[in-house]
């Protein structure tokens, strides 16, 4: 048998397949959620050293990785899409940029909110808070560059190519960045301080993880749908839909 | 293709050369940013010379910066630029003698112009040797680097800010390694290590940039 892998690589095979997919992701996102919160906030113990105020890394973590992992998903999609010149790919990068976007910041605030109880201060230019800001920036600068340009598909090739060039830099910015920060400050705060987790707190950490990937991929489906019904305004495949719906 | 680069250079040179005054405005802007810090901060010669190493490199960043604009818009402007992307010599190729024009015009006078400023932050004087090295080597990246924001921005309204949202961010590896050599010569430090950072950021960048700002181009002007 063999297996047509593009038949799902049009806006019009997709977009009843995205439709009938968010349902699952979303339930799970919620399921996932519920449960991690209640791991996080009720079974996990106290830490004996920070309290209470700790219990925020299980936003604070999974929100941090998941601002970098969507960062490398959007460039694959980015950059799958200038290789193969495919309309999809562009857009699923497009609809995962806002919630990699929020994700950074989310990642950023709930650090601050835990820094102030702990290190005494909201901000401290520590290497990990430097280089997640500069994400930030990264993430702003391309949806920056990709809504000033009207015309979609330069929008998405040079957004594309913006994603590529920051995947390049990425590494470089993060090595430098550390670099910068044990030349400036000694090691009066060492970020990497969770010698042994206890499992519960490492099952409630994952759980949320799980749920935030989730939910990315729900917020991501469904922002595609909205980009696919935008620009395939013209397609017949929208009319017949929007002729449906009525 | 030796010839057609270096025509390329050339001619971006003698227009730059016809139009001396948009040179002008960089070292300007240059001058002045760096003129505004001591007014903001205070004239203690002890502070001046802690914060130089990162207020001059800032400012050469940011004068580097608002030139870049210009790199493209010109020849986008009159055609000449659709000429260079359906010539039979490799556009990259063209691409770097544009970027090297745009370093000599923008790029150089300010790492020529920096040590006298560094005078006026108190600098020692085997500072302001590390700082003209740091600049000399940091700068090409600098313009690389640009490039490819200036080649992307092409034409796109607003793109004089949006250059900067798009340029900044990656320009921090350089400013780290060029700020971080002065300030390594300041603490009686060697500045070696950092100096070769920086040159291994414009190498990568020589190699890398001028593809990159060759696909952007032929995205923008398409």
């Amino acid at each position: 048998m063999k297996i047509n892998w593009f038949k799902y690589s049009s806006p019009q095979t997709f977009y009843p397949l995205a439709g009938k997919m968010i349902p699952w992701f979303a339930w799970l996102a919620t399921i996932l959620a519920i449960a991690g919160l209640y791991i996080s906030f009720v079974i996990a113990p106290t830490d004996f050293q920070q309290g209470e105020a700790y219990r925020i890394i299980f936003v604070h973590v999974p929100a941090a990785w998941m601002s970098m992992v969507i960062y490398i998903v959007m460039a694959a999609w980015a950059g799958l899409g200038l290789a193969l010149n495919a309309r999809l790919s562009a857009m699923m990068a497009q609809a995962l940029a806002p919630t990699g976007a929020i994700f950074t910041l989310l990642a950023l605030v709930t650090g601050s909110l835990w820094g102030k109880p702990m290190w005494g201060a909201w901000w401290v230019w520590d290497a990990r808070l430097t280089s997640e800001l500069i994400l930030l920036f990264l993430y702003l600068g391309f949806i920056a560059l990709q809504s000033s340009i009207d015309d979609p598909r330069r929008a998405d090739r040079a957004g594309a190519l913006l994603a590529l060039v920051g995947v390049v830099n990425v590494p470089i910015i993060y090595f430098s960045v550390k670099w910068w920060n044990t030349l400036h400050q000694g090691s009066s705060i060492n970020m990497g301080a969770a010698p042994k987790m206890a499992a519960t707190m490492l099952l409630g950490m994952l759980l949320m993880a799980l749920a935030f990937w989730m939910y990315t991929v729900a917020v991501g489906l469904m922002r595609v749908r909205c980009i696919m019904l935008e620009r395939e305004r013209s397609a017949d495949w929208v009319k017949a839909l929007s002729l449906g719906a009525k | 293709m030796n010839e057609a680069w270096i025509i390329v250079l050339k001619r971006d040179l003698l227009l730059a050369f016809r139009r001396r005054s948009d040179v002008a405005t960089t070292l300007f802007f240059f001058l002045i940013v760096s003129s505004l810090f001591p007014l903001g901060i205070g004239p203690e010669a002890a502070v001046l010379s802690s914060i130089a190493p990162g207020v001059l490199w800032v400012a050469a960043l940011l004068a580097g910066m608002i030139s870049l604009t210009r790199l493209f818009a010109a020849d986008f402007a009159d055609g000449s630029l659709e000429q260079m992307l359906i010539a039979p010599q490799p556009l990259a190729l063209l691409v770097l003698a544009k970027i090297l024009a745009h370093w000599i015009v923008c790029g150089l006078p300010v790492v020529l112009l920096a040590p006298l400023i560094g005078l006026q932050y108190a600098l020692p004087n085997e500072s302001l040797l590390v700082l003209v090295w740091s600049l000399l080597l940091g700068t090409p990246a600098l313009s690389l680097i640009g490039a490819i924001g200036a080649a992307l921005t092409l034409g796109v309204r607003g793109s004089g800010l949006l250059v900067a949202l798009l340029v900044l961010p990656l320009y921090i590896p350089v400013l780290i390694f060029g700020a971080g050599a002065v300030a390594a010569s300041q603490h009686g430090m060697s500045a070696q290590a950092h100096l070769s950072l920086l040159a291994a950021c414009s190498i990568l960048a020589l190699v890398l940039a001028p593809l990159a700002t060759a696909a952007a181009l032929r995205i923008s002007v398409e």
